[in-house]
């Protein structure tokens, strides 16, 4: 009768996200204790972050540069109707196709529908976060089309069943030995750990596989209104071959990825790989504009562009519209304390890091992700890293204030916020309370000062590091005691 | 030049020797301060965990407190922070108090901040009592004051007896956050750790930490983990050095 009951009740919001690790509390417990992947991830993550620093001081005015690529993401988002619309029309009149999808499934559909209808059978993709997001790969197998990833680091999550857990570094969780063993298993060689060797495995069976394939799929990190263009950005080379070697192309692209104009382009050029990894340019910057003209040799002969919603109108329509400058550089990852910490899989979902704890709880709801907006210092290196100036700790504030609002904050915390505000509020209760912590801290305190367990709900402090205990004075006094000597001595 | 402290909560529970060193360093240069006794806590912690109409209440009361002060300085970077970057928008909806609000942001100073752009002070001519290396923290909401940690570095090198030394990942949150510490403690005791270790390898004596929350959660995990350095607030050294080398000008 119960779970009858259970499954008449409301039923939970739809999920614009995949949620691949549901438990917040569990993940960061393991990962904060996990010293290797704090050192694995300090060395990757950290030295980026560095990297971003120093190539960004190489140019004039890079404050300048972040404020103008955010300008320019705000003036886009604010007529996206219209930028979208002229790179629908900009697109069709080079001989491509557009595609407007509603949500992660629509998309899918579409995509499989395309392969069904040129009997593609092997689909090679460049790197795409968005696929992540709707989880292409397992649409395709689904209805009978083998996806293959061409990044390394995608192959690599690929061939072993594992997920993304970082926007730009995918694999960054595994270690060479750990992919040694990924590829022992999977090409049925000798273990090596040796990263020239590993690559030089995957590049040779992934060349043949391009080859094969039917069908390239890739995401896109700018489209630009103006041209009908799309632009990718990526080191490996994968992507040329994916957008170029196959009989059909299909982009696919979240709706905020469209920026008005060529003369935009260098604005963002600049930034992204700096932001990503230090680099001023990524080793490949591909423009493709439409698929191949008669009487050219190469290219696909048939383009797809792919736009999707999964959730962005919503966020769009509301206060929440700046998150979706976001341009995927990484670069908030790499400069937060607590990604360095818990790393990507902690965040539960396709998006890590501090644009994460954003955007996760924007695209899936808030009572779905409680933790994901408190579990951050609100030290602001996010908004200090990133290229369009997207105030992250200010969202994160604003999403607690509507868990307070939608009732999705606890009673007692509730409770606690507002008698300790009205505390504050006056003289004499600010003291009382003030006297009644010292008595209390200094009746658990040790003789040296320091306090080694504080009780319920304080106990987390404890578990890790001392607390001090109050000195028998408070300011107040001391100040009117340094006060009352002056004025004896005059 | 009249000053009036704001100690903040945290100070005035837990480090009455910060708000004094910050009374008797401005005092040494130049500044009369007062303390108005009704202050109580800027409303940052109801204010970051989403409690916006709490925390307005309480900047109310702030407004009103400092409501004739020349300028108010702060030993916490993060409550200055809090007044600096939220304060005016906590009224966007009533322009009366909008406007005290933008009176009392301009007229708000984290200490270092006014050391340096206002009282323009040179250590130069101060003496520790006696030689000691330093490290600093960088406390993270200085970014919301648009500052950097080189204001306080060069104070600190200024001083007679005292030698720097350049923190790893000095910029890199120690992991207080506030209720953060508490409520993702496992997160947060990481951070503490790792802050704690940079701390250890530079050698220092001490290591500068400018706000009470950092001060706390780095003071702590030293202790926990029995670090050969201590954590204190720059106006501690300079209030040392203040009284040292006053005390030997009178001898």
């Amino acid at each position: 009768m119960t779970s009858t009951l259970e499954s008449q009740s409301a039923p939970k919001r739809r999920m614009s996200l995949p949620v691949f690790h549901p438990d917040f509390m569990t993940e960061a417990h393991s990962a904060s204790a996990d010293t290797a992947l704090h050192a694995a991830l300090d060395n990757s993550v950290t030295k980026k972050d560095y990297g971003r620093r120093s190539s960004l001081a190489e140019l004039p005015d890079a404050d300048g540069l972040r404020q103008l690529a955010g300008d320019i993401k705000r003036h886009t988002l604010d007529h996206l109707d219209y930028y979208l619309e002229l790179l629908e029309r900009n697109i069709i009149k080079h001989g491509g196709k557009v595609y407007f999808a509603a949500t992660r499934e629509q998309a899918n559909d579409l995509i499989v529908n395309i392969a069904q209808r040129t009997g593609s059978k092997l689909v090679v993709k460049s790197k795409s976060m968005v696929s992540e997001e709707t989880e292409l790969n397992d649409a395709l197998i689904a209805a009978g089309i083998e996806p293959l990833e061409t990044d390394l680091g995608e192959f690599i999550l690929q061939v072993d069943h594992d997920h993304p857990t970082h926007i730009v570094m995918p694999v960054i969780h595994k270690n060479a030995a750990e992919i040694g063993r990924v590829f022992e298993r999977y090409f049925k060689t000798p273990f090596t750990d040796n990263p020239q060797e590993l690559a030089e495995m995957a590049r040779v069976y992934l060349r043949n596989r391009f080859n094969q394939a039917d069908m390239g799929i890739s995401g896109v990190n700018f489209a630009i209104a103006e041209t009908g263009s799309i632009v990718l950005c990526t080191n490996e080379g994968n992507g040329r071959m994916c957008t170029t070697r196959p009989r059909i192309h299909v982009a696919l692209m979240g709706m905020e990825k469209v920026i008005p104009s060529l003369d935009d382009l260098p604005v963002f050029l600049k930034l992204l790989a700096r932001s990503a990894s230090g680099q001023a340019l990524t080793q490949y910057t591909n423009i493709i504009t439409g698929c191949r003209r008669p009487g050219e040799h190469d290219g696909p002969e048939e383009f797809h562009l792919i736009i999707m919603d999964n959730g962005r109108a919503k966020i769009l329509a509301g206060e929440y519209r700046d998150t979706l400058r976001c341009i995927r550089c990484g670069a908030c990852l790499n400069a937060c304390p607590i990604y360095r910490k818990v790393g990507g899989r902690t965040y539960g979902s396709v998006y890590p890091g501090p644009i994460g704890a954003l955007l996760t709880p924007l695209f899936n709801g808030l009572e779905n992700h409680k933790h994901l907006p408190h579990a951050s210092s609100l030290c602001g290196a996010c908004f200090e890293a990133c290229p369009v100036k997207i105030n992250i700790p200010e969202f994160l504030i604003k999403l607690k204030r509507d868990q307070v609002e939608q009732g999705i904050t606890t009673a007692p915390e509730r409770i606690i916020f507002k008698l300790w505000s009205w505390g504050l509020r006056h003289g004499w209760s600010y003291r009382l309370g003030q006297i009644a912590q010292r008595v209390m801290m200094r009746s658990i305190g040790n003789k040296d000062g320091w306090i080694k367990k504080l009780p319920p709900p304080a106990q987390g402090w404890t578990a890790h590091r001392d607390f001090p205990m109050p000195p028998k004075h408070d300011f107040r006094y001391v100040y009117k005691q340094y006060r009352a000597i002056q004025q004896r001595g005059k | 030049m009249k000053v009036s402290l704001f100690v903040t909560c945290l100070t005035d529970l837990f480090a009455p020797d910060v708000g004094m060193a910050v009374v008797k360093t401005l005092e040494h240069f130049g500044c009369s301060v007062d303390f108005p006794t009704a202050q109580t806590c800027c409303g940052q912690p109801a204010f970051n965990n989403g409690f916006p109409a709490e925390a307005r209440a309480l900047a109310v009361k702030m407004i009103d407190v400092f409501h004739d002060a020349d300028y108010i300085v702060t030993p916490s970077g993060s409550c200055c922070a809090m007044i600096r970057d939220h304060y005016i928008e906590l009224f966007h909806d009533d322009p009366d108090q909008r406007k005290l609000a933008e009176d009392f942001v301009a007229r708000c100073y984290e200490y270092v901040e006014f050391l340096t752009k206002i009282l323009k002070v040179d250590m130069t001519g101060l003496t520790l009592p006696k030689d000691e290396k330093f490290t600093y923290h960088f406390t993270c909401h200085l970014r919301g004051l648009g500052a950097t940690g080189e204001p306080a570095i060069r104070l600190l090198k200024q001083l007679g007896g005292a030698q720097f030394t350049e923190l790893e990942k000095s910029e890199q949150c120690c992991g207080f956050g506030g209720t953060f510490a508490i409520k993702y403690s496992d997160i947060s005791g990481a951070m503490v750790r790792d802050k704690v270790e940079c701390g250890v390898k530079t050698g220092a004596q001490t290591m500068i930490v400018n706000d009470g929350g950092c001060a706390m959660n780095i003071g702590g995990a030293c202790h926990r983990m029995e670090a050969p350095f201590r954590v204190r607030h720059i106006a501690q050294v300079i209030a040392a050095a203040v009284e040292h080398t006053a005390g030997a000008n009178v001898s």
